[in-house]
């Protein structure tokens, strides 16, 4: 029964965590700010959905938590991959951002010229 | 260190997996999943570990659980911390890309510290070039770099210093 409780709260909550990641993607105003939202907010969201699942199905725990891991190791990297890649091709930060210190390394800058 | 250390540690990280994978104790299920950890740890144990054994000695296992929760907790805050600025009328960002230095020296030091720093309130890895990373922070609040090194990574790197390296 609490166990119950406890799964379904964890799903909710991931789910919550989900939709604010989407509508973070729609609101913010350039990828980098975007990638922002939504890595952090699907991560969470998608480690607390599949370990609620698991305490639901406690046959299925220890698979969930491998998932939950591998989501937890790769998501963080994929989004680095993405955001070096589009900082490298020339996508351009939001007009009231504040600072870049991207711009003193030649290693950042040197394939946007090209 | 030792080619043996680094197979056996290797082979025990496999067969734990396999052990979460398959949910069972089971005899036949478990000596063949050994078997297999130990074929693979064969062909691979030289691109997995550097340091084998050593991984697992009690100082670096204590600080990984003294770190676990505290990474949690840095990531329920930056949730919430996205959430806030999501819906908030006036979206309150001012972003911009900062530059930090890590103290980290091994790659798998490195690679954790970026990505703590990714999951934790406001800030996105975007580049590691050697001992500097440069970071997208939603909300600057300092430019200087060794203030935004202490700002950073720095809680982080005190404790993953004992654990990794």
């Amino acid at each position: 029964m609490i166990l119950n409780v406890i799964g379904w709260f964890l799903i909710y909550f991931g789910a919550v965590f989900l939709f604010l990641g989407a509508l973070g993607i729609v609101r913010f105003p350039d990828v980098y700010n975007r990638l922002q939202a939504g890595t952090k907010c699907t991560t969470l969201g998608a480690f607390s959905a599949i370990i609620g699942v698991g305490i639901l199905h406690p046959a299925w725990l220890a698979k969930t938590f491998i998932i939950a891991l591998f989501i937890l190791l790769t998501n963080p990297i994929s989004s680095h991959a993405l955001g070096r890649a589009s900082y490298r091709s020339g996508v351009k930060l939001w007009e009231k951002s504040v600072v870049d210190k991207c711009k003193e390394f030649a290693e950042c800058v040197e394939e946007r010229n090209e | 260190m030792g080619k043996l250390s680094r197979f056996i540690f290797t082979t025990l990280v496999l067969f734990i997996l396999w052990l979460f994978l398959t949910s069972t104790f089971k005899s036949q299920e478990v000596l063949i999943g050994l078997i297999f950890s130990a074929i693979i740890a064969l062909f691979a144990y030289n691109s997995f570990t550097e340091q084998g054994l050593k991984n697992l000695s009690p100082k670096k296992v204590f600080c990984a659980f003294l770190y676990l929760p505290y990474f949690f907790w840095q990531m329920i805050k930056a949730n919430f911390d996205v959430a806030y600025r999501v819906l908030h009328p006036k979206m309150p960002i001012s972003p911009g890309i900062v530059h930090v230095k890590t103290k980290m020296k091994t790659d798998l030091g490195k690679l954790v510290v970026a990505n703590s720093i990714t999951l934790t309130p406001g800030t996105l890895t975007l580049d590691v070039i050697g001992d500097d990373m440069l970071i997208h922070w939603i909300h600057v609040k300092t430019t200087d770099v060794e203030k935004a090194s202490e700002e950073i990574p720095g809680v982080f790197e005190k404790c993953l210093k004992e654990f990794l390296e």
